[in-house]
């Protein structure tokens, strides 16, 4: 335990990326198993004591402190893991905290009642650190810029293996990993995992640079589709198991029963999660209000049922048939729909593309008539590869929007940009006030990340931690790629994809549109 | 904090000595850290008083004992003849071969500094910090490690404990370094081989030592060291956050002041009966006064000062 926290400390502090895997990568050679593993469930969240929680603790700490101090305590630190590990006022020395598989065995079946007195105890023997460290894992959410991206990345290193080949049986293993460890210290075979066990990672795409790729590229290469804006997911079914996955791999099944029990066959299929009735696509807030849910209701089922429009197969049956080129598992695709009629599911359409004139009029005509948010253009030699390989799949996005905004408040960044204020909110004007519409924190070049952020400091009228309220002196033109209704946000409307375009330092606040305008002018 | 008359000066932190009063009492090693800082002009006159010895003023007795805060730092006590009254301007209890340590003033009315006056305070030995900054080097032979620290008191310090662990290579300096560092020079703290950093190649910084202002760590001027370890001295470095906001990769908990134990102890070491709390957490420090030790305490405020940094 002693060692895994001192990790923790140095990831927390260390702001590059090559280093923090480095560190993580350090600590899986030297440190034995379980607690290599249980380490790694702990960095990728993948480890949690459901009855544990932070507000337990900081009754366990409020029975030794002053309620007043820890008060004002917790104020000033703002963190509740932090001020309990600083103001435990108890320090027996010269003990060594157990291993962490010790730590975790107890977490875990610790009862209920006798909690209090094992965290007293640990918080007793344990360094600020240890306590800070000990009290992060047992309530979950790290905070220490480490995603579960990274720490894989680290282990690949460690092992030297690919990642994808990592990433390719991660989802059907389960911590302290001991088969993984093995293999990759070649002490046993590549963990076997069945297809519909896991999660499968997504090829993901490249945007196109209209100035250079259309002159090197020949369509017919390329096979055309729409980009849908909806959610990409992956189905998995194998009988009557089935599965429904988001593109980073978290099981969302729950949420959409209407999928899950109205599918049959077996296969693994890549496609666009929606909602709408016949296969027409109701707008993003929708489907996000169902993606939001933990469980769904009967209403919301009916008024926005859930569909998929399939673009790709990954497994025909158990036959992994992603070293096939796109055109042949297209093909199988269609015959396996053929044989497994569905109803919430259907064919992504093809689309004419002899030329890329008629790709770039097709595009205008989607977003124009259908909102639809581009077309993708796929070759269709390609085979699926996990990750983002470069010349393969491109999307081509329809033209951004533009709307004027002003500036209120301005909040840190993370990682390399934590010194900066770089996340931006900003709104329009209603009547005499102006109300926020959305937040942006990219499309900015480095140069002007400075000036925003001298902005943000040299006109702040209040601070909440990080973020800071400024005077609603400055106007920035933002880009965005739809306007929606929300009940999510007090100004009714909710922006996708918003980056800032341009910084207007001469442009004057009185003449920025108001809410009724821009909504008049942009919602779909 | 306006020009006065006369004012007693317990140190040369810019929160506690300015320029333009008319005449200054302080300790001769304050008068000539404030004449290195501010010009040989910045009081009309100026009155050494070394510690220990009295003056009167009207009818009050005034007497400076050492405070352990930096080179000069001194309290000043007010005796009548009839209540005795302490002011401790800013201090610590930890050794420092830096300044005089300081001296328990027993008294009936304390004016305590708070700047680290949250239970959540609790300073380490600085002998075990100093041993991370000596390992994270030995670490890291291609990066120089550049350590942010106040220009008077943190910079000297952490030299002097660097000295003290047996690390006796030549140690960088920021220029704004340099002037305070030859003060502690002159009267005879011996920090070692000392150079600014002038003109020198990026690479032969790797494995070195900087101390540097705070301001200047994650400044354009750090770039011209080889991938550095942004290292901080201070006291406000026990709260992980903090040192995560300021982009602190090697946080050094050193710090000048005491720290809530400190306080409580010194306050009760004093034997003070009256407790006025001051330049800091207030407010934590009245609340414990009060409830838990029994003593008649509240919040002094005083003009001009800001958010109380090390300085
Ligand atoms: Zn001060
Ligand atoms: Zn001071």
């Amino acid at each position: 335990m002693k060692e895994f926290a001192i990790l923790l400390e140095k990831l927390a502090l260390t702001p590059s990326r090559n280093r923090k895997i480095a560190l993580i990568s350090d600590y899986m050679a030297v440190t034995p198993d379980p607690d290599r593993g249980l380490a790694l469930a702990i960095l990728t969240n993948n480890m949690t004591f459901t009855h544990i929680k932070s507000g337990k603790l900081k009754d366990i700490a409020k029975n030794h402190v002053d309620e007043f101090l820890f008060k004002l305590s917790y104020n000033y630190v703002g963190d509740t893991a932090e001020t309990i590990a600083l103001i435990w006022p108890y320090y027996e020395e010269g003990y060594d905290l157990p291993p962490l598989h010790r730590i975790v065995e107890e977490f875990e079946n610790t009862p209920k009642s006798d909690i209090p007195k094992m965290i007293e105890n640990y918080l007793t023997i344990a360094t600020p650190n240890e306590r800070w460290a000990m009290i992060k894992i047992a309530t979950g959410g790290l905070r220490i810029g480490v995603s579960e991206r990274l720490a894989k990345t680290a282990l690949a290193k460690f092992g030297n293996k690919d990642l994808q080949e990592i990433e390719e049986i991660w989802h059907g293993l389960k911590p302290p990993y001991l088969s993984l460890f093995d293999w990759i210290e070649g002490k046993g075979p590549k963990p076997h995992v069945k297809f519909s066990d896991v999660f499968h990672p997504l090829m993901l795409s490249t945007p196109i640079d209209e100035e250079k790729d259309f002159e090197k590229l020949d369509i017919a290469d390329f096979q055309v589709e729409w980009k849908w804006d909806g959610i990409r997911v992956q189905l998995v079914m194998d009988g009557d198991k089935r599965a429904l996955f988001s593109r980073t791999g978290d099981d969302i099944s729950a949420a959409f029963p209407d999928i899950t029990q109205n599918v049959n066959g077996s296969a693994v299929l890549d496609g666009e999660l929606l909602v709408g009735k016949d296969f027409m696509p109701d707008s993003f807030n929708h489907l996000q209000q169902r993606l939001n849910r933990k469980t769904v209701t009967q209403k919301q089922m009916s008024s926005h049922p859930a569909y998929i429009c399939v673009y790709d197969m990954l497994f025909d049956n158990g036959e992994d048939i992603r070293n096939l080129p796109l055109i042949q598992r297209r093909k199988r695709l269609e015959e396996w729909f053929d044989k497994n009629p569905q109803t919430r599911l259907t064919l992504s359409e093809i689309l004419e593309s002899s030329t890329w004139d008629s790709v770039t009029s097709t595009r205008q005509k989607g977003a124009d008539d259908h909102g639809h948010e581009g077309v993708m253009i796929k070759r269709k030699e390609s085979v699926y590869v996990p990750g983002r390989p470069r010349g393969e799949w491109f999307k081509w996005k329809r033209n951004p929007f533009f709307v004027d905004a002003v500036m209120m408040y301005g909040q840190r960044g993370h990682g390399k940009r934590s010194s900066y204020y770089s996340d931006y909110t900003f709104g329009v004007w209603d009547g005499n006030n102006i109300v926020p519409i959305g937040k942006a924190y990219s499309g900015f070049t480095d140069e002007e990340l400075v000036l925003l952020d001298k902005f943000v400091r040299n006109n702040t009228v209040s601070r909440f931690g990080p973020v800071r309220e400024v005077k609603k002196e400055l106007v920035l033109e933002i880009a965005f790629d739809s306007m929606q209704e929300s009940t999510r946000h007090k100004s009714g409307i909710a922006l996708r994809f918003p980056r800032i375009h341009r910084i207007r330092w001469d442009k004057p606040v009185q003449e920025v549109q108001s809410l009724s305008e821009i909504r008049r002018e942009f919602l779909i | 904090m306006v020009p006065r008359e006369t004012a007693i000066i317990t140190h040369g932190h810019a929160d506690h000595a300015r320029f333009g009063h008319q005449k200054v009492i302080a300790t001769p090693e304050t008068i000539a850290i404030m004449k290195a800082r501010y010009g040989d002009n910045c009081a009309q006159e100026f009155r050494p008083l070394p510690l220990r010895q009295t003056m009167r003023m009207g009818e009050i007795d005034i007497t400076l004992y050492p405070a352990g805060h930096v080179l000069g730092s001194a309290q000043v006590l007010l005796n009548d003849g009839q209540t005795r009254i302490v002011v401790t301007g800013d201090y610590k209890r930890g050794k420092d071969s830096t300044c005089a340590d300081y001296e328990i003033v027993p008294c009936d009315i304390l004016v305590t500094e708070a700047t680290f006056g949250l239970p959540v305070f609790q300073h380490p030995d600085p002998r075990v910090e100093i041993q991370k900054l000596l390992q994270s080097v030995n670490n890291n032979p291609d990066r120089a490690h550049l350590i942010g620290a106040y220009a008077l008191g943190k910079g000297q310090r952490v030299i002097k404990l660097l000295r003290e662990s047996g690390y006796d290579k030549t140690i960088y300096l920021h220029g704004a370094q340099r002037k305070l560092c030859d003060l502690y020079q002159a009267h005879g703290i011996d920090l070692g081989v000392l150079e600014n950093v002038g003109n020198r190649k990026k690479s032969d910084f790797a494995g070195e030592i900087i101390v540097a202002p705070p301001s200047a760590i994650k400044d354009r001027w750090s770039r011209r060291f080889p991938d550095p370890v942004i290292a901080m001295a201070s006291g406000w470095m026990q709260v992980k956050q903090r040192a995560r906001q300021k982009g602190v990769e090697l946080p050094l908990i050193i710090s000048d002041h005491c720290d809530w134990n400190e306080l409580l102890q010194t306050i009760q070491d004093t034997g003070a009966k009256t407790i006025w709390v001051t330049h800091g957490r207030e407010d934590a420090l009245v609340h414990y006064c009060q409830t838990h030790l029994g003593l008649e305490a509240e919040p002094l405020s005083i003009q001009g000062l800001g958010e109380g940094e090390d300085e």
